[in-house]
C-alpha cells in the first residue's frame, strides 16, 4: 500500500507540473460544466416557434409531460449534453497515463521504477488510481457544480427532477469509474507501441468516440437515454474492461516492457 | 554475492523473429565484496545478463542467485537486495533531486528516508542543488543522482553499467572514486563498463564476455595468461640474427627484434634475465635497458575479443 502510495504521489508531482496534462485536467471539466449551464441560461425565454427544429423525440416526451417550450428545451437538450460529463473520466485518465508511461518511456525512467521491488500489480494499480482519482473526481465535481448552478437557471423543478434523476446516479457512479479503467487499459496498450506522449493522448483520445456518437445518437433522437439503457451501456463497459486488464497486465511485465516496447 | 550456472537468453524464435542468443550458458562466480568487471563490445549481452541478475527479466535456461536469493523465484527480494545503474539515468526530470531519491527511498522500504537522501546528496556533492529539478542537471550530475538512487538503500550488490560513459573527466573521477568507496564497504559490485583503463583500476576480477564467457581472472592474471611475461631488451647496436641466438635457449619461448629492442617471451625472467644480458654482452652488444613489458587490459581484451570469441569452452582462471 506504501509504494503505491508513493507512486500516486510521483504520478502527480510529475504529471501536475506538465501544463498540458494540468489544462485537460483543469479545462475539460469546467467546459462540460459551463456549457450545459449556458444551455439552460439560453433556453430560459425561448419562443415556442423555436421548438419546431427540435427533435420529433423529444417534442413527443415533452407533450406527454405537459411540458411548456422552456422546460421542453431545458429538461431534454441539457440532459442529452450530461452526456459530455462522461468524457471526462475517458480524456483525463488517457491523457495523464499517456504522459506518465509514454513518458516514462522516452525519458527511460521506466527501468529504474521496474528495477525496485515494487510489484508489477503495484505499479499498474499506482499509475492507473494516479490516472484515474482525478478524472473521477474531476467528474464528480463538474457534475455536482452543475447541479448547484442549474438550480438558478431551471424554470421548474420539472426539469430539475431530470437531472437528478437515477439514470444520472447510474451515469456518474458506476458508468464513470468504468469509464476510467476502460481509458487507462487503453493508455497502457497504446503506450505500449508509442514513443511520443503527445502521439499516445491524440490516439487516446479515440475513447471519447462510443460516447459521442451516444451524444448525437441521443440528440438527434435515434434513441432515447434511460436508466436501463445506461445500465446496459454500464455492463458493456464492465465485459470490456475485463477483457482490456486482462491485456494491460499481459502488456505492462517487466519483461515485455524492457524487451518489446517500442 | 553473484552465483550464475549456465545462464542463457534466447529472443524471438518464433515465426516473427530467428532467436537470437543473447546471453549463453554463463557460470561465473562472484563473492562478497569483489569488484567485477564484465566486458564485451556493444552487443555482447551485457545489459542483458544485468537485467536477468537483477531479475528484471527471466532467462531462458540455467539459473541463478544474488545475495543468495535465487533468481526467478525470489525476484522481489533479489531487486530489494541489489541496487543498479542503468545505461541511462532515467531521472524525473520535472522533480527536484531531492523529491527523486525520496520516491525511490520509499519504494525501496528505506527505513530514514530523509538521512539517507541527504546522506547520499551530501555525499555526490549534490546537496546545494537538493531542490532544483533533475531536469536542469548536466549529464554528470544526473550521473551522479543515478548513482545516489542506486546506493540510496544500502544495497549488498550493485550492478553499474557503463557509470562514466559520456561523463567528462572530473565527473568520471567522481564516480570511480566513489565506486572505490564502495568497493572498502564490503560491497559485491557488477561493473559494465568499455572504459579498460576504469576496469583495469577498479576490478578485482574481470571477466571477457561475447554472448558466452570467454575468459574470466584477475586483471594480472589476465594479462599473463593472454601475453605471458615479456621481457624487452633494449640495445644500441641491433642485427636480424641476434633472434636466431637467443632462440638458442630452450626457456625463451618467443623472441622478435623491433628496430633496437628484442622481445623475449619468458616464464620466468628472474633467473633467465642475467643469462640473455650475459649472452648479449659477449656478443659484443651493449644492453641499455631491461625491462618487463607490462600489457594492458586493452591488449588482453582486444586479444580475447578478436581471437577467443568462437571458443566454446570458457576459461576460468584459478583463484
Amino acid at each position: 500500500m506504501e509504494r503505491i502510495k508513493t507512486l500516486i504521489d510521483k504520478e502527480w508531482a510529475e504529471a501536475f507540473k506538465n501544463k498540458m496534462v494540468l489544462g485537460t485536467v483543469v479545462a475539460m471539466p469546467l467546459i462540460f460544466m459551463l456549457l450545459p449551464l449556458f444551455q439552460l441560461a439560453v433556453m430560459r425565454d425561448i419562443p415556442a416557434s423555436e421548438m419546431n427544429d427540435a427533435p420529433a423525440g423529444i417534442l413527443t416526451q415533452c407533450q406527454v409531460q405537459n411540458f411548456s417550450p422552456a422546460e421542453c428545451m431545458q429538461g431534454f437538450l441539457v440532459n442529452e449534453f450530461l452526456l459530455l460529463f462522461l468524457l471526462i473520466p475517458l480524456a483525463v485518465p488517457v491523457t495523464i497515463a499517456s504522459y506518465s508511461i509514454v513518458g516514462e518511456k522516452s525519458t527511460r525512467s521506466l527501468e529504474p521504477l521496474l528495477a525496485t521491488p515494487t510489484s508489477t500489480t503495484e505499479i499498474i494499480v499506482g499509475k492507473g488510481l494516479a490516472s484515474a482519482i482525478p478524472a473521477i473526481g474531476a467528474t464528480w465535481l463538474a457534475f455536482f457544480v452543475f447541479l448547484i448552478g442549474a438550480r438558478f437557471f431551471v424554470v421548474s423543478d420539472r426539469v430539475y427532477a431530470l437531472f437528478m434523476n437515477p439514470m444520472w446516479a447510474v451515469a456518474m457512479f458506476i458508468v464513470a469509474p468504468l469509464m476510467t479503467v476502460f481509458a487507462v487499459n487503453i493508455a497502457i496498450i497504446i503506450s505500449s507501441r508509442v514513443n511520443d506522449p503527445r502521439a499516445a493522448e491524440q490516439l487516446g483520445m479515440l475513447v471519447m468516440l462510443p460516447i459521442l456518437m451516444i451524444f448525437f445518437g441521443s440528440i438527434f433522437g435515434l434513441f432515447t437515454l434511460t436508466t436501463a439503457s445506461m445500465l446496459a451501456f454500464g455492463g458493456l463497459t464492465l465485459l470490456v474492461d475485463i477483457a482490456l486488464v486482462i491485456l494491460g497486465v499481459k502488456l505492462f511485465q517487466r519483461e515485455t516492457i524492457l524487451t518489446q516496447w517500442r | 554475492m553473484i552465483r550464475t550456472e549456465n545462464l542463457s537468453k534466447t529472443f524471438g524464435g518464433n515465426k516473427k523473429q530467428p532467436p537470437i542468443h543473447a546471453v549463453e550458458g554463463l557460470t561465473l562466480d562472484i563473492k562478497q565484496g569483489e569488484v567485477f568487471g564484465f566486458l564485451g563490445p556493444n552487443g555482447a549481452g551485457k545489459t542483458t545478463t544485468v537485467r536477468m541478475l537483477c531479475a528484471l527479466i527471466g532467462p531462458t535456461s540455467g539459473r541463478a542467485w544474488v545475495n543468495n536469493y535465487a533468481v526467478g523465484e525470489q525476484n522481489q527480494q533479489v531487486r530489494a537486495s541489489v541496487g543498479i545503474l542503468t545505461e541511462q539515468p532515467g531521472m524525473y526530470d520535472r522533480l527536484s533531486a531531492e523529491k527523486n531519491l525520496t520516491i525511490y527511498a520509499k519504494l525501496y522500504g528505506v527505513t530514514d528516508v530523509p538521512g539517507q537522501v541527504e546522506k547520499y546528496l551530501r555525499m555526490l556533492g549534490l546537496w546545494e542543488r537538493r531542490r532544483d529539478p533533475a531536469g536542469s542537471f548536466s549529464k554528470g550530475m544526473k550521473q551522479k543522482l543515478a548513482v545516489a538512487r542506486a546506493i540510496l538503500h544500502e544495497p549488498a550488490t550493485l550492478f553499474l553499467d557503463e557509470p562514466t560513459a559520456a561523463l567528462d573527466p572530473e565527473a568520471s573521477k567522481l564516480v570511480r572514486d566513489f565506486v572505490e568507496e564502495l568497493k572498502t564497504e564490503g560491497r559485491t559490485i557488477f561493473l559494465c563498463t568499455h572504459n579498460l583503463d576504469e576496469a583495469d583500476r577498479l576490478c578485482s576480477k574481470i571477466g571477457v564476455f561475447r554472448q558466452r564467457l570467454i575468459k574470466v581472472d584477475t586483471p594480472s592474471r589476465l594479462k599473463t595468461a593472454v601475453f605471458g611475461r615479456q621481457v624487452e631488451f633494449r640495445l644500441k647496436q641491433a642485427e636480424a640474427s641476434l633472434v636466431d641466438m637467443v632462440r638458442r635457449f630452450d626457456f625463451v619461448k618467443q623472441a622478435t627484434l623491433e628496430d633496437k629492442r628484442l622481445l623475449l617471451g619468458l616464464d620466468n625472467p628472474e633467473e633467465s634475465n642475467p643469462i640473455i644480458v650475459k649472452a648479449l654482452v659477449e656478443a659484443g652488444l651493449d644492453v641499455q635497458f631491461v625491462g618487463e613489458v607490462r600489457h594492458s587490459l586493452e591488449d588482453v581484451y582486444f586479444s580475447l575479443i578478436n581471437n577467443g570469441h568462437n571458443r566454446q569452452e570458457v576459461e576460468h582462471g584459478t583463484h
